[in-house]
C-alpha cells in the first residue's frame, strides 16, 4: 500500500484543494439560511471571499496578508453598522460571524486551521435555531451536520474519496444518536437565560397587543401564524363557545382602547355540578405576560394569577413556548361587584356626537337589559358589512363606522358597541382574544391562529354581573358559527389555507400540524418542568441534578460499552480452509507439537510427522492439501470439504 | 530530520527504559517474537489539542442553548457530544487488534540507514486509514492506510551507527482517524534486527599486493589449482578438498573446486595491519579491502584472530567475510 513520508505532526499537514472544497461546501450549507436574511451585499461579499480562497488554492498563490483581512473586516463591520445601527445584536452578530467565516477561510493553511473552521460551522448550525426550530429546519441542519462531519473525517483520511467520508460521518452520527437521546432526556436542565439577551432577541413575534385601534386586528387576522394550541381531556367545546380571553380594554381616548391598571382579583365561584373543560395549552412566545384561557377560567394554571377583570397573567413575558394546564366552565354567569367601577362608564368628551345622541334616545327605554336589546337590534338591522379591509375612519371613528362606512372588522363592532353602551349609562368594556380555532381531526387538538383574533364586549347588568355580548355575532351571525372564512365575501384576501376550496391541502396540513404539535411538545417544549414531570412519571419523585447526573453517566457508560463491543465484533472470520488449518494446529499443539512463529506449514508438518510417526501420513496429506488450497490457483468446494473432513477425522493420539 | 517527539523527551521517560518497569508500563516484554497483535490493553488514547477545542466548542453551544432556551440547540450539543464519544471508540478501533510483523532486513554498513520492513495486517472487515508508524529512536515516520483484508507494508529507515546487530527498537503506531479529536497509540517492538557491517574505510588504501610478500598480504601458491567455488560433495571426492569450515558451520558436505590455472591469492590479514591501529579501525580497513578486492575481481582470503576464510570470490564469500567482520568480538 502507498505509504507517504510524513515528517510533520498530522494536524500540521497543509490543506489541499479537496479539504477546501469540503470546507466551502460546509460553510455554504450552514450559512445558506442566514444568507437569505442578510443584506445582499454582505452575502455577495462572503461568497466572494469563498471564491477568492478557492482561486488562491488552484493557482497556488500565497494567502493575503493579515492587514488586508483586517481592512476587509473593518469595512464589513462598518457596513453592518450602517445597515443595522448596532453591531452586537442577534442578527448583525450572526451575519458578522458568517462573514468572519469567509475571512477565516482566507487564513486556513493547515489541517488544524481547517478543523477550527469546521468547529465554526458547528456553531453556525446553532445560530440558525435562533430563527427557526421547525421540523424542516431540523432536517436541513441534520443534513448539514453530516456534511460538516464528513469534512472533518476527510481531513483525517486525506487519501480517500468523498463517498467513504460521507459514509463514515453518517455511521459516526448514527452512533452518536443514542448518547444524544440519553443526554437530551437526562442532562440536568437549567432555565435560561443566564444573562440578559440583546434587545432584538425577541423581535418579530406577532400577537395581540395592549391596545386596540381600528385596523389592528384586521391586520393581525391576515397572518396564518399559530398563537397557541389547546388539547382537551374530553370533548372540546363547540366552536361558538370557544372564546379565548386575552387583554380586557377599559380606557378609550376616542380612537384607541387601552388596558389601564391591573388589580388582582378573586376566582369566580362555580358550582361543582357544572361541567368543567380540562385542557392544556401550548402557547407560542408572544413577548407579553398574559396567557389565554377559555371563558370562564375556574382553575387557573399554577404559573399564572387571575386579575379582577378575569385575565390570566404569567410572572414574566412569554418568550419561549410554554405549556400550562387549566380548567374552565363555559357560559358561567359571574356576579361581580366591580360593575360600579367608574372606568366602565368613562367616555372621552367631544368625540362621536351622533353616537351619543343615538344612545341618549335609548336611555328612556327602561332598565339596562332593554337598552342592551336596543343596541343589539341597531347593529343587527343596520345593514353592516364584515370585511378584512375596513375603510379608513376619521377623528370620530365610532360615528364614521356607525353612520358612514358601515363596514368593519370585529374591532369596529366591539368599539362602537361599547361606546354606545357607555353613552347609554350601561357599564361596558372591550375584551380581545381569539374566537374559535380549528379542531385537527388527526390528533383532536385545537389550533388557534392569529387569523382567529377577535374582539367582543362585556356589559354589566344589574343582578347578573358581567355578561358577554359579541356585537360582531349580532351583526354578522355567520362569523361565529362558521368562522372567518365563511363570513367574509369570497373575494376577500384570506390567508391561503383558510380558503374553503383547498380541502385536500387542509387535510395535508392537519397531519403536518399534528406532527408539529408533537414536535413542539416533546422536542421544543422539553424544559426543566417537563423533565421533572417525566422523572416523576418513571418513579423518581425528587430527581435533582445529582441523581440525574448519576443516571446519565451510568447510561452513557453502558452505551460506550455497547459501542466497544460492537467494535470488537467486526473482525474478519478466517475462511473455512484457514479455520480448519488453525484447528489442526491446535490439535497438534495438544498432542505436543507446537508451531513456532517462524515455521511455515511445510516445515511444521514435516516436524510433526517425525514426532508423531503413527499419524505421519495423515499429517503430510493435510499439509499438502492445505498448501494447494491456500496457495494454489483455484479450489473447488468439494476439495475444501475434503480437507475439512480430513482435519476432523485425523487421530493424533 | 528528527521527530519533535524524539528530540525532547521528559526525563521520567528514562525510567521506562529499565526493562522491568518498561514491561509493566508497556504491557509486553521486548523484543516480541513473531506476529504482534495490539490488544485493547495496549492501545492508549487521549484527546488531542483539537479535541480539547471541540470540548470548548461544546461548552459554548451548551451555554447558547441554555441562554436562548433552544431545544434544537440542546439536540445539536448532545449529538456532537455523542459524536465525540463515538469518535473515541472509532479511533481506538482503528488501531486495536491489528497484527504487526517484521520482514527481512538487508545488511547495511555502519553510517548507512537500515531499512526495516513492517507488515500491518488489519485482520478486520473494515479499512484502517491513516495509521502513523514512527520509530521512536530515529524519528522516522510514515502514514499508511491498511485496507480491509489486505496487508500494508511500511519501511522505516533506522540509522546504523555501529557494527554488529541492530535491533529495530520501539515503534509507535498512532492514529487520529476518524475525527482528529483523539489520538490513539500503541508501542510495539518486533523482533527484527539488521546486520551492520563495519564502516568501510572511506578512501581505501591500495590493496596489499598479491605478488609480493611485503606488506599486509602475501601470495600463496597452494598446489597448482585456484579455488573457484563450492559444489555438493560426491563420494569420489578427495577428503583434502572437502570444505571443512562449511561443515563446521553446520552446512552439508561441500567440495572445493579449483580451476585449472595457477593464480596468486590475496590475503587480507588482521595481523599484518600496523600495530598502532585500533580494533574498529582495523575492521574498517579490512571491510574496505574486502569491497575493493571483490570489485577488482581478485581472489582473496580473510584472516582474523581465531577465524580464517580461504581465498575465494563471489557474493557469498564477500557476505561471509563482512559478517565475520561485523560480528568480530561480539559473541
Amino acid at each position: 500500500m502507498s505509504a507517504m513520508a510524513h515528517p510533520l505532526a498530522p494536524d500540521a499537514r497543509p490543506v489541499n484543494g479537496r479539504d477546501l472544497a469540503w470546507l466551502v461546501l460546509s460553510l455554504v450549507i450552514v450559512s445558506a439560511p442566514h444568507a437569505l436574511r442578510a443584506p445582499w451585499w454582505l452575502t455577495g461579499l462572503t461568497l466572494m471571499l469563498f471564491a477568492w480562497r478557492i482561486v488562491l488554492s488552484t493557482t497556488r498563490s500565497p494567502l493575503p496578508s493579515r492587514w488586508i483581512l483586517f481592512a476587509l473586516a473593518a469595512l464589513a463591520m462598518f457596513g453592518i453598522w450602517a445597515e443595522y445601527r448596532i453591531l452586537f445584536g442577534r442578527s448583525p452578530g450572526i451575519i458578522l460571524l458568517m462573514l468572519f467565516s469567509g475571512l477565516k477561510l482566507l487564513e486556513v493553511r493547515t489541517h488544524r486551521d481547517a478543523t477550527v473552521v469546521v468547529f465554526l460551522c458547528y456553531f453556525l448550525v446553532i445560530t440558525n435555531f435562533l430563527y427557526s426550530q421547525s421540523i424542516p429546519t431540523g432536517i436541513a441542519m441534520g443534513v448539514a451536520l453530516v456534511v460538516v462531519t464528513a469534512a472533518l473525517v476527510s481531513f483525517n483520511a486525506p487519501q480517500r474519496g468523498a463517498r467513504p467520508d460521507l459514509r463514515t460521518a453518517s455511521l459516526l452520527l448514527a452512533h452518536a444518536v443514542p448518547a444524544a437521546l440519553v443526554l437530551f432526556v437526562l442532562f440536568p436542565r437549567v432555565q435560561g437565560p443566564l444573562w440578559s439577551l440583546p434587545q432584538d432577541a425577541h423581535s418579530g413575534v406577532t400577537g395581540l397587543s395592549e391596545t386596540m385601534a381600528p385596523g389592528n386586528l384586521a391586520q393581525l387576522a391576515r397572518s396564518d401564524a399559530i398563537s397557541f394550541r389547546a388539547e382537551f381531556d374530553g370533548e372540546a367545546p363547540p366552536q361558538p363557545l370557544r372564546y379565548w380571553r386575552g387583554p380586557v380594554l377599559w380606557e378609550f381616548d376616542g380612537r384607541t382602547w387601552r388596558m389601564g391598571p391591573t388589580t388582582r382579583g378573586a376566582l369566580p365561584e362555580a358550582a361543582p355540578s357544572l361541567p368543567r373543560y380540562r385542557y392544556s395549552v401550548v402557547i407560542e412566545p408572544h413577548d407579553r405576560n398574559w396567557l389565554y384561557g377559555l371563558e370562564t377560567v375556574v382553575e387557573p394554571p399554577p404559573q399564572a394569577r387571575v386579575t379582577s377583570d378575569g385575565r390570566l397573567l404569567a410572572r414574566d413575558p412569554v418568550r419561549r413556548r410554554l405549556r400550562y394546564d387549566l380548567a374552565s366552565v363555559a357560559d358561567l354567569q359571574v356576579d361581580s361587584a366591580d360593575g360600579s367601577d367608574a372606568r366602565a362608564l368613562a367616555l372621552p368628551a367631544g368625540f362621536n356626537p351622533r353616537a351619543r345622541a343615538l344612545a341618549d334616545t335609548w336611555k328612556a327605554a327602561g332598565p339596562d337589559d332593554a337598552r342592551l336589546a336596543r343596541a343589539i337590534a341597531h347593529l343587527r338591522d343596520g345593514n353592516y358589512a364584515y370585511t378584512l379591509e375596513p375603510p379608513l375612519l376619521g377623528r370620530d371613528s365610532v360615528d364614521d363606522f356607525l353612520f358612514g362606512t358601515k363596514a368593519g372588522f370585529c374591532e369596529h363592532f366591539a368599539s362602537a358597541f361599547v361606546f354606545l353602551m357607555r353613552a347609554a349609562d350601561v357599564p361596558a368594556r372591550v375584551v380581545t382574544g381569539y374566537q374559535g380555532g380549528e379542531l385537527n381531526p388527526v390528533d383532536r387538538i385545537i389550533t388557534v391562529r392569529q387569523s382567529d383574533a377577535h374582539a367582543w364586549a362585556e356589559v354589566f347588568l344589574q343582578g347578573r354581573g358581567w355578561v358577554r355580548v359579541d356585537p360582531t355575532a349580532a351583526a354578522i351571525p355567520g362569523r361565529i358559527e362558521a368562522g372567518l372564512a365563511r363570513a367574509l365575501p369570497s373575494d376577500a384576501a384570506l390567508p391561503l389555507l383558510m380558503r374553503p376550496q383547498l380541502e385536500w391541502l387542509r387535510g395535508l396540513r392537519n397531519n403536518w400540524e399534528a406532527l408539529t404539535h408533537q414536535w413542539n411538545v416533546w422536542v421544543l417544549g422539553y424544559n426543566p418542568d417537563r423533565q421533572r414531570d417525566l422523572m416523576a412519571y418513571i418513579g423518581m419523585r425528587d430527581a435533582d441534578w445529582r441523581k440525574l447526573t448519576a443516571i446519565l453517566f451510568t447510561v452513557l457508560g453502558g452505551f460506550t460499552v455497547v459501542l466497544v463491543l460492537w467494535s470488537l465484533r467486526l473482525r474478519v472470520r478466517p475462511d473455512p480452509v484457514q479455520r480448519a488449518w488453525l484447528a489442526f494446529c491446535r490439535r497438534l499443539r495438544n498432542a505436543g507439537v507446537d508451531r513456532a512463529p517462524h515455521e511455515g506449514p511445510r516445515d511444521f508438518a514435516q516436524r510433526a510427522a517425525q514426532q508423531l510417526p503413527h499419524a505421519s501420513a495423515s499429517i503430510t496429506d493435510i499439509a499438502q492439501r492445505y498448501l494447494s488450497l491456500r496457495y494454489g490457483k483455484h479450489a473447488a468446494p468439494s476439495e475444501v470439504d475434503g480437507f475439512r473432513r480430513r482435519v476432523r477425522e485425523i487421530r493424533l493420539t | 530530520m528528527p521527530a519533535p517527539g524524539a528530540a525532547r523527551r521528559p526525563r521520567w521517560r528514562a525510567l521506562l527504559e529499565r526493562p522491568r518497569l518498561a514491561r509493566w508500563f508497556y504491557g509486553y516484554r521486548a523484543p516480541e517474537r513473531g506476529t504482534v497483535i495490539l490488544g485493547h490493553r495496549r492501545v492508549y488514547i487521549v484527546p488531542t489539542r483539537l479535541g480539547w477545542m471541540f470540548g470548548a466548542t461544546l461548552g459554548l453551544l451548551l451555554v447558547g442553548a441554555i441562554n436562548y432556551a433552544l431545544s434544537l440547540g440542546f439536540v445539536l450539543t448532545f449529538l456532537l457530544a455523542g459524536l465525540g464519544l463515538a469518535g473515541m471508540v472509532h479511533t481506538t478501533r482503528n488501531l486495536a487488534r491489528m497484527a504487526i510483523s517484521a520482514g527481512r532486513v538487508e545488511p547495511v554498513f555502519a553510517g548507512e540507514s537500515a531499512q526495516f520492513r513492517l507488515f500491518l495486517d488489519g485482520r478486520v472487515a473494515f479499512d484502517r486509514p491513516s495509521i502513523l508508524v514512527r520509530h521512536l529512536g530515529a524519528g522516522a515516520q510514515l502514514v499508511t492506510d491498511v485496507p480491509a483484508g489486505k496487508l500494508a507494508e511500511v519501511v522505516l529507515g533506522v540509522p546504523a551507527l555501529r557494527r554488529g546487530w541492530l535491533g529495530l527498537g520501539r515503534v509507535m503506531l498512532e492514529t487520529r482517524y476518524p475525527l482528529g479529536l483523539f489520538r490513539a497509540w500503541s508501542y510495539v517492538e518486533p523482533d527484527a534486527r539488521a546486520l551492520v557491517y563495519p564502516r568501510p574505510e572511506r578512501a581505501p588504501l591500495p590493496l596489499p599486493s598479491a605478488r609480493t610478500d611485503a606488506g599486509a598480504a602475501r601470495a600463496q601458491a597452494r598446489g597448482s589449482d585456484d579455488f573457484s567455488g563450492l559444489r555438493s560433495y560426491q563420494a569420489s571426492d578427495s577428503p583434502r578438498h572437502v570444505a571443512w569450515k562449511a561443515v563446521a558451520r553446520g552446512d552439508e558436505l561441500l567440495t572445493k573446486q579449483f580451476s585449472g590455472e595457477s593464480a596468486a591469492e590475496l590475503w587480507l590479514d588482521w595481523h599484518a595491519l600496523p600495530s598502532d591501529l585500533g580494533v574498529e579501525d582495523r575492521l574498517s580497513r579490512l571491510a574496505g579491502w574486502v569491497l575493493a578486492a571483490e570489485q577488482a575481481g581478485a581472489h582473496y582470503g580473510l584472516r582474523l584472530p581465531g577465524t580464517e576464510f580461504a581465498p575465494a570470490h563471489g557474493d557469498a564469500h564477500r557476505t561471509a567475510c563482512l559478517q565475520a567482520l561485523a560480528l568480530f568480538g561480539t559473541s
